[in-house]
């Protein structure tokens, strides 16, 4: 599949997402976790591999907040990751790459961040 | 007695923690001058990359003039000390200016070493030392596209890290065969290089500058040794320190062969009253270009110049750990083979890019240093045990090895630790320190940083320091928190109670009753587990399904590389020959690692998600029902066979388990639950190391509750003897609902049962005699759960809706790439990382 890093990309239908969980989407060969929060109304985007466990997990996690950050936490050893900025909130040094996602006449859409 | 003038030349980091030590020291007797050349009080000159990213000298400074004029230091900036006079103690400086000395103090720190090469001193190059250089940096990074950085030490790094945040191209050009030679051995120094190469960062080692002159692409054209040649519009100089010692060499002070103001133990020079600490000290023909030397000499020196004549400086550990370019990097102690006979042991995982190598004495005893690289959380541990020089574990290996799954990292308790041991060596606070200042009141690391300042320094030794400060806290008792997590302001208990007469169905509903936030990974299981107790609907109802832990989502449990275990309930243990041939072809259709599990029955690992589906409708025709392996729920009733097979067997263990496990299972609790069902008091079901335990006597079942194995084993306590069939059922019904009412989050009976204020005797009371009045209630609840139990795989298998989240991907049928097995006795595992030990030359 072409796609280019400079312009939005169908991933799926708005209703393919599961409200306050993830799901793991293949965008430009590479595993991106998406979430939709539904308390917030946001869909936010971020690498799918854990870097601590090594394994290609965090669509899989719990979404979770703490106090204006809304995070996933890593299903096997738990690490939290800031959904909007992919930082550790564990452990500052690790860092997720993010991803700009947006809901566009009900589809899913990625785009590389800039 | 009039007071004693002391004059401090060079207000650096040491110079000002001289002048801090003898702040702090209340010794009114000292009236304290200070002298620097720069246009700066004292900043933090470790932090100075910092700068690049957005701090301001003011963000770095260590003190101010408000301070020093508070505590009565005058200072003097911009002029320079020039001369020394001894016999008449005075110093004179660049203005004139004639200050008279009863004891003078040499802090003038080092300068950055600039080869002898031709063409080093135009216009875009420089040196990294102070808060001018950096401003020039930035200066000549605005109208340069290339920069090079001639040095690939430690500080090498931090300013090729300058030039990669200006925007430029960098390069590190290093003359050694690897990147931070001294602190770093070749497997360490050649992953480092690799990590700074994939930031864009490009290394060239073994290569001698021997001329820069103009270039054709770029400003500047550096020729090598070797013919070839870099273009580059600026260059900083990072090739090292030397001394500071121009103006006590030119005042006749002894210096080193190499440079470097010669003190003693007590930071003395030859010239009686002049002191020399810092960079541009040499102590014992060693000059220590670290923060930390410099400070304790600092320290040494006010000791000594206030009569105490004991503390001495014997020299310092020169480990580091700090981040580079984005990589961790940490070397502790001798890692140049320089201990004969040391053996190491190396860790290299090639994937996550870390390094890792401990180097332990020729009898396999002691640390004689370790390297690490891209990982240095061992960091703590591996310093302290070279520090204290204590004894290794049996196996130091676990020292170097990744955590295996959900264990703590291995190290050593920090109780081991003595209280001398130095836990923050920037502020020399020791386990002693920190313990004190938690009975003094302190019980965060913030209370800590402010009243001791460790890990306010560096920053290395936090995480040790909050280990030292937690394990404190709890051996002083103090009250833990019960609220659930911060969405909650209650504890499991309250929210049951909440959820249970309220009726709230919903994760949603008792958030909008009584919480606040979204939710996080504590409150939702907790309370999806509540809602599954009290209700027993579906977990994958779509209100469920973001409350779940991954296990009970996927009702699977998740292992180390995301696939799932699949685990078939045999109640009692009990199979059918068909049904193990079944579990066997299904296992052999999709290579699924096999084991019988300690609950008798068999484990099936390796099933990833699309395949969980297809798995589970192969075993429901054959049928097999959901084992619950995954949920915090019923887990196994282990039996013998009893009296219908046994030659000893009083009872029908094997019936009366499998009834049990039929009875109970679904049901969703605060922790996992067992039973045991034994026949005779030999007791081969092992039922008092169980949740529940049952064991057949001639008067009847003995009931046993709150046993454990694991980590903390317990026998379980004798509830009641000699009961009837009904009323072993009638007791666990009613035991088991107070249980899931009121334990805590992950409690399990054994705990709830220590906790629960009179013990047995009090749960016999509320169970037996019904002193709440509550049983009509408990029974009435386990009903419901009994009466609404469903096999959730087999709900799922029958909902295409449900069927939809199990992928791996939701726009493509591709699978997960990562991952990798490989085949042991016949069977594939999840590939390791490997570990080897090699002899040192």
């Amino acid at each position: 599949m072409e796609t280019s890093n400079t312009t939005w990309t169908n991933i799926c239908a708005a209703n393919d997402l599961t409200p306050n969980a993830g799901i793991c989407a293949l965008y430009n060969e590479q595993q991106v976790a998406i979430f939709l929060c539904k308390q917030t109304n946001n869909v936010y985007a971020v690498a799918n591999y854990d870097p601590f466990g090594g394994a290609n997990v965090l669509s899989r996690g719990l979404i979770g907040s703490t106090q204006d950050i809304i995070y996933v936490a890593s299903p096997l050893y738990k690490q939290r990751f800031n959904l909007s900025t992919g930082e550790c909130l564990d452990s500052p040094d690790h860092k997720l790459k993010t991803y700009n996602v947006r809901i566009e006449n009900d589809q899913v859409q990625l785009k590389e961040a800039s | 007695m009039s007071k004693q003038r002391v004059i401090v030349v060079g207000n650096g980091m040491v110079g000002h923690k001289f002048i801090d030590t003898i702040i702090g020291s209340d010794n009114h007797n000292f009236e304290v001058i200070t002298f620097s050349e720069e246009s700066r009080l004292a900043y933090d000159r470790v932090q100075l990359s910092y700068f690049f990213s957005g701090k301001t000298a003011d963000d770095l400074a260590l003190t101010d003039a408000a301070y020093y004029e508070e505590n009565g230091i005058k200072f003097v900036l911009n002029d320079k000390v020039v001369d020394l006079d001894f016999p008449n103690k005075n110093v004179i400086t660049a203005s004139g200016r004639v200050e008279s000395y009863d004891k003078l103090v040499l802090a003038t720190g080092s300068f950055p070493f600039v080869p002898p090469i031709p063409g080093n001193d135009q216009e875009h190059c420089h040196v990294y030392r102070t808060i001018d250089d950096l401003e020039n940096i930035t200066e000549s990074g605005k109208t340069s596209k290339v920069g090079v950085v001639i040095g690939g030490g430690l500080l090498g790094l931090e300013a090729g890290n300058a030039l990669v945040n200006l925007g430029v191209e960098t390069h590190i050009v290093e003359f050694a065969p690897r990147l931070m030679a001294v602190q770093l051995d070749d497997g360490g120094g050649a992953l480092l290089k690799r990590k700074i190469e994939e930031l864009g960062v490009q290394v060239h080692t073994q290569k001698a500058t021997t001329e820069i002159v103009a270039g054709e692409q770029c400003r500047y054209r550096m020729n090598f040794a070797d013919g070839s040649f870099l273009e580059t519009d600026m260059i900083i100089f990072s090739a090292g320190i030397r001394p500071q010692d121009e103006l006590a060499r030119s005042c006749g002070i002894a210096i080193g062969e190499r440079g470097g103001i010669v003190i003693n133990n007590h930071c003395q020079t030859n010239i009686d009253d002049v002191y020399a600490i810092g960079e541009c000290a040499l102590w014992e023909n060693f000059i220590f270009g670290l923060v930390a030397p410099g400070y304790q000499m600092a320290k040494v020196a006010a000791a000594h110049m206030q009569g105490d004549k004991e503390t001495e400086f014997t020299g310092a550990d020169m480990s580091t750990k700090l981040k580079l370019l984005g990589v961790d990097v940490a070397s502790i102690g001798e890692v140049h083979g320089q201990t004969p006979g040391a053996q190491s042991y190396t860790y290299h995982d090639e994937i996550e890019q870390v390094y890792k190598r401990l180097i332990v004495s020729a009898d396999g005893k002691k640390m004689v240093g370790a390297v690490l690289v891209g990982d240095v959380e061992a960091y703590g541990t591996l310093l302290q045990l070279k520090l204290n020089d204590m004894d290794l574990p049996a196996n130091p290996s676990v020292l170097i090895l990744p955590a295996a799954g959900g264990e703590e990292a291995a190290g050593m308790g920090v109780d081991a630790l003595p209280d001398t041991a130095a836990i923050c060596s920037c502020f020399d606070v020791s386990k002693g320190d920190i313990k004190e200042a938690v009975a003094a009141g302190c019980c965060s690391m913030g209370d800590l940083k402010e009243s001791t300042k460790a890990a306010t320094g560096c920053g290395g030794c936090s995480a040790l320091a909050k280990q030292v400060l937690d394990s404190e806290l709890a051996s002083l008792g103090f009250e833990v928190n019960k609220d659930i997590c911060e969405h909650f302001a209650y504890s499991r208990q309250e929210l049951a109670d909440i959820i249970r007469v309220k009726r709230i169905k919903t994760f949603s509903a008792l958030l909008a009753e009584c919480g606040s936030g979204i939710g996080c990974e504590i409150c939702k299981p907790a309370v999806a587990s509540i809602l599954a107790s009290y209700w027993n609907d579906y977990v994958l109802e779509d209100e469920h399904v973001g409350l779940q832990d991954t296990n009970d989502n996927y009702l699977g449990n998740m292992q180390k590389d995301g696939t799932y275990s699949v685990v078939p309930r045999m109640p009692g243990g009990e199979v059918t020959p068909d049904g193990l041939i079944a579990i066997g072809q299904i296992a052999n259709e999709f290579n699924l690692y096999t084991k019988v599990t300690g609950g008798a029955r068999v484990d099936l690992f390796g099933a990833q998600l699309h395949q969980l589906p297809t798995i589970w409708k192969k075993l429901v025709d054959a049928g097999f029902e959901t084992g619950h392996a995954y949920g915090k729920s019923l887990r196994t009733v282990k039996s013998c066979v009893g009296d219908t097979w046994c030659r000893y067997g009083v009872k029908n263990s094997i019936g009366f388990a499998i009834e049990l496990e039929n009875r109970y299972k679904g049901l969703r609790s605060p922790h996992k639950v067992k039973f045991g069902v034994s026949g005779c008091t030999r007791e081969c079901a092992e039922a008092q190391g169980k949740d529940f335990g049952l064991i057949a006597t001639d008067g009847g079942w003995n009931l046993y509750f709150g046993g454990n194995g694991g980590m903390r084993p317990r026998h379980g306590d004798l509830f009641a003897s000699d009961l009837t069939d009904e009323q072993v059922r009638t007791y666990i019904d009613r035991i088991y609902m107070f249980y899931i009412r009121t334990a805590d989050r992950l409690q399990r009976t054994s705990v709830w049962l220590e906790n629960l204020e009179g013990g047995i005797e009090y749960l016999r009371k509320v169970v037996v005699d019904d002193s709440l009045n509550i049983n009509a209630e408990l029974e009435a609840e386990m009903q419901n759960n009994i009466a609404h139990y469903q096999c959730e795989w087999k709900t799922t298998i029958e909902s295409p809706e449900k069927l939809k989240r199990f992928k791996h991907f939701i726009n493509s049928q591709e699978q997960d790439s990562g991952l990798v097995y490989k085949i042991v006795r016949g069977q594939r595992f999840p590939l390791e990382k490997e570990i080897e030990v090699t002899e040192l030359v």
